[in-house]
């Protein structure tokens, strides 16, 4: 039962790192609209406010010609040539552009094609739709293939552990029936009888849940340096310990859950009552 | 108070374990019930006391009618039957004493009527000096006079001892069988199921003779007969 609980408490942990993962990626997706230099801040300004009239958009940011040139030199201060090649240019070279940010990754396409109509092609030198789109469909695949997974994995063990933990209370009831025979025969109630064997079923449950907690401790700390360099922004051991209370309430609750539903199986079948 | 209705009890085709079985018992009475292995003894115990339903007819006791009574009523109805068995059932990890209040612990009765009672029922049974004894340190005797406190502890209306002098001597078997019919005088039915022709032969009680599974006699002041 402690490895059923483990495995729950790692889908747990598990779904929780895939949810910021994906937020932490979405959070990167935009697209960024260039126009041609000749085209009027008062047009792109137009446009900006159109986009952002669309329900679909979370947020545009203009950047002006002068802003894009300002942090394209700062990118680049260590590079002379590239210094000298605009001095050499004279005029700034640089397209003003706007950086669309969708409410969701999967409205990106709509504000494509509005970008693609007739009036603004005019406008427009090109658009580019950042190619996270892609990695990010996958890993919200990924994510979710990984969770269907581990909720399967945690009904299977489930079961499994149900029948270890009905097998463990059937044997403790075989090993003291001469005792069960002698409550029924002083007329002992049958909850008398059978609530002992509940209350392992729960105690069972209980212990499991502490000690698959206490399992998570070590994998934590091993894990977090990990996940830190993958995902600096997520703190899985931060987490797991501002969470330690929620996350065995959890565990106490799945465990106690599967002993009792175990015990009472096993009191049902094997008491007769 | 006891009555057995044209019961039947069918193992399986081969089987018959009782068959047209009619039977009153009074209160107060003190019945023998005899017969060869296998002749339905047992099987007419374990119907009264709701272990096994009958296949046919009706039992009851007092208000109960016994094979209708729902798992969660039996409880109620063993509690107003003491049972003895020949192998005592005794629970080795428990005293003497224990083994006796545990039936009342099973109940639920308060620590103060455990002590109370129990001194009483164990001087009864004459094992006062034995009560801090566990079963393995007592005589075979003494393991069935606990027994038999054991079931009289909750005060039933009947006691049912089957076979209880199985495993005893002679000098042993005759102290039970002194203890049961004090017990009867006390006011309490027994029923007392045995092979053993000289007991019932000296009880000179009424004496029910089974023999593959019917009652072939019913005799008031009877003997030990088996053909």
């Amino acid at each position: 039962m402690t490895l059923v609980l483990f495995v729950f408490l790692n889908l747990i942990i598990f779904n929780v790192l895939a949810d910021s993962a994906l937020a932490i990626l979405r959070d990167k997706i935009d697209i960024s609209v260039y126009f041609q230099t000749n085209v009027s801040e008062d047009d792109i300004l137009k446009v900006q406010r159109s986009l952002a009239s669309l329900s679909e958009v979370k947020d545009v940011e203009y950047i002006s010609r002068d802003l894009a040139l300002q942090s394209f030199k700062d990118r680049h201060k260590e590079d002379q040539t590239i210094n000298q090649a605009l001095e050499v240019l004279g005029e700034n070279p640089l397209s003003a552009s706007l950086n669309i940010k969708a409410k969701d990754p999967r409205d990106y396409p709509v504000i494509v094609s509005y970008l693609n109509n007739e009036n603004l092609n005019n406008l427009v030198d090109q658009v580019t739709y950042s190619q996270n789109q892609l990695i990010i469909n996958r890993l919200a695949n990924i994510a979710e293939t990984a969770g269907k997974g581990g909720v399967a994995l945690t009904v299977i063990l489930s079961v499994i552990a149900v029948f270890v933990t009905l097998n463990t209370i059937i044997l403790t009831i075989y090993s003291t029936r001469d005792e069960i025979g002698v409550m029924r025969l002083v007329g002992a109630a049958n909850k008398f009888i059978s609530g002992p064997y509940i209350i392992q079923g729960v105690l069972y449950g209980i212990l499991a849940a502490f000690l698959s907690m206490l399992l998570m401790v070590p994998l934590i700390s091993v894990a977090a340096p990990y996940v830190k360099v993958l995902m600096p922004e997520v703190n899985i051991n931060g987490y797991f310990y501002s969470n330690l209370l929620k996350l065995t309430g959890y565990q106490l609750g799945f465990g106690v859950v599967l002993g009792t539903v175990s015990s009472i199986i096993a009191v049902r079948r094997y008491l007769k009552i | 108070m006891i009555s057995f209705q044209n019961v039947s009890k069918v193992y399986n085709s081969h089987s018959v374990a009782l068959e047209g079985v009619n039977l009153t018992i009074q209160p107060k009475e003190f019945i023998c019930i005899v017969g060869r292995n296998g002749a339905g003894k047992s099987t007419i115990i374990k119907l009264l006391i709701g272990e096994e339903k009958p296949t046919k007819g009706r039992v009851f006791f007092g208000p109960y009618e016994v094979n209708k009574l729902k798992p969660q009523e039996m409880p109620a109805l063993r509690r107003q039957i003491g049972i003895v068995f020949q192998d005592f059932r005794l629970l080795p990890t428990k005293t003497a004493q224990e083994n006796i209040a545990f039936a009342l612990e099973v109940e639920g009765r308060p620590q103060s009527e455990i002590d109370e009672f129990v001194p009483q029922v164990l001087d009864m049974v004459g094992l006062a000096h034995r009560a801090r004894n566990f079963p393995h340190e007592l005589s075979g005797g003494e393991k069935q006079r606990v027994a038999i406190a054991r079931a009289m502890i909750n005060r039933p209306a009947v006691v049912v001892a089957d076979e209880p002098t199985g495993n005893l001597d002679p000098i042993h078997a005759g102290d039970i069988v002194k203890l049961l019919l004090k017990i009867n005088e006390l006011g309490t039915t027994v029923i007392l199921v045995t092979h053993n022709r000289e007991i019932v032969n000296s009880l000179n009680r009424r004496v029910i003779s089974l023999d593959n599974g019917r009652i072939i006699r019913d005799e008031a002041n009877g003997k030990y007969v088996l053909a």
